[in-house]
């Protein structure tokens, strides 16, 4: 770090969330120390109720932990107020959800551009720019169909583009493919390394499909809400039909 | 340290806008892309304000006929009362109900970097097109429905010497300005009544917006 050479987009310190449930306290997550580099691909899986979802809401922004900091770029969500988080969620972070999540009632074009509008880009450039990221995802002759019109493939794809529309440097993609078939996660997550690759955006997903594991440069694997270990590509080893953690 | 703080946080509030052409266009599209949910949720306002104007046009037509009754004018001002606040009832109600329905959608807007405001405006812009265009159907009806039943009773006699529709503390005040003013109320009640439910779901944390299974 001292060579000013900029090493970790994210990091994570000591990061705990309790949630009180009628009178018992639950410890979604328990002093997590999380490193995430520049660029890289990585992914953090985990059986349901392993405090995936949760690391995932600190990290972008979307719930705030109970001990513990998390820092994007050096700068320490705690200390941001309502606009500047705002700021943060609008252009340097893409969301990806498991449920797509796309706005009911406006186009897939409206879609995506409204990222755009709330940065303040010109409705000409919002809909150039917005017509070229769909382009991308293929979905170029489907810009005027409402998400209902869309398939769950072709929803994922128009929310991809969504989370591209202020070109930011974090992706955070929470079970991108749980929605889908095999077939068109594969397909998602193809997209996903492209643009990783192709942009050098730093891709963060929340998930347990092991299909992430062929573009993951790292996984981490997290367990009742604790680190678990941390592998980097050439250490992974997927054994067919069991995920290492969970019984069989 | 205020000063060059001051002026950072004001940069970036300013870097995250929403301009009215665009809030005007995405609540025009929410009324009408969902119309049969905004027709229930704007019928509250419709019925009260369509009782409301019916009432206000008998007592002008009863009035320039010399045929009001002190006691019914009196018993007209109760219902009225009434009913408006039954309709006041009813659209907080619906606007409760249309909040909470798309607190998912409040959620990823969030996530998508609008501000606390620009829900809160979006939601109040939504009500006030719903009461207003509820309020001016229902005044519609109202009148329309009343001019109607003299119409066949009395004939075109029945519009020839109109008294005024309300009397407010001495000042007469005629059909037409009491009929503005019942539509005037009408879009400004649904305001109200959707402030507390978009202020709220607008200060929940996305993470909890995002987590509704409505």
């Amino acid at each position: 770090m001292a060579t000013g050479v900029k090493e970790y987009i994210v990091r994570t310190k000591g990061l705990t969330k309790e949630f009180v449930l009628g009178g018992t306290v639950l410890k979604a997550l328990d002093g997590v120390d999380l490193d995430i580099r520049w660029g890289e691909y990585i992914s953090i899986m985990g059986p349901s109720g392993s405090g995936k979802s949760t690391l995932f809401n600190m990290i972008g922004g979307l719930d705030k932990p109970t001990h513990g900091s998390v820092f994007i770029d050096e700068t320490d969500m705690a200390q941001l107020d309502a606009a500047e988080l705002a700021f943060l969620r609008c252009r340097r972070i893409g969301y990806i959800f498991q449920t797509f999540n796309l706005i009911p009632v406006m186009t897939a074009l409206e879609n995506v551009t409204l990222p755009m509008i709330f940065a303040g880009t010109s409705t000409d450039d919002a809909m150039d720019k917005g017509m070229k990221l769909l382009e991308k995802v293929g979905l170029a002759h489907r810009y005027h169909h409402k998400p209902t019109e869309l398939s769950g493939g072709q929803q994922q794809r128009v929310a991809i583009a969504r989370a591209f529309a202020n070109d930011p440097g974090i992706i955070l993609a929470d079970e991108p493919t749980g929605n889908l078939d095999l077939k068109t996660g594969q397909e998602i997550i193809s997209l996903l390394k492209q643009l990783n690759t192709e942009q050098g955006v730093t891709v963060i997903s929340a998930t347990h499909d092991l299909k992430m594991l062929d573009v993951s440069d790292r996984v981490v694997w997290i367990r009742d809400g604790k680190i678990e270990r941390v592998e980097e590509r050439a250490q992974l080893d997927i054994q067919v039909g069991q995920m290492e953690g969970e019984k069989a | 340290m205020p000063p060059a703080d001051k002026v950072d946080r004001i940069v970036i509030e300013r870097q995250i806008m929403l301009p009215w052409r665009q809030s005007l266009h995405m609540c025009k599209q929410s009324v009408f892309v969902r119309l049969g949910r905004s027709v229930i949720t704007a019928a509250g306002i419709f019925l009260g304000v369509t009782f409301l104007t019916s009432v206000l046009t008998s007592t002008a037509i009863l009035r320039g006929q010399q045929a009001l009754d002190p006691s019914v004018a009196a018993r007209n001002v109760w219902l009225v009362v009434m009913s408006l606040m039954v309709a006041t009832v009813g659209i907080v109600n619906s606007m409760l109900m249309s909040v909470t329905e798309r607190y998912k959608e409040i959620g990823t807007m969030k996530c998508l970097g609008a501000l606390d405001k620009f829900v809160v405006r979006l939601f109040l812009i939504e009500s006030f097109m719903l009461g207003t265009l509820g309020s001016a159907a229902g005044a519609l009806v109202g009148s329309g429905a009343m001019a109607l039943l003299y119409l066949s009773r009395w004939g075109t006699a029945a519009f020839a010497n109109m008294g005024p529709a309300l009397v407010i503390a001495g000042a007469p005040i005629s059909l037409f300005w009491a009929v503005i003013m019942a539509i005037v109320l009408g879009g400004l009640l649904s305001v109200i009544a959707a402030l507390y439910p978009a202020w709220r779901a607008a200060k929940m944390p996305p993470a909890a917006a995002l987590r509704s299974e409505i």
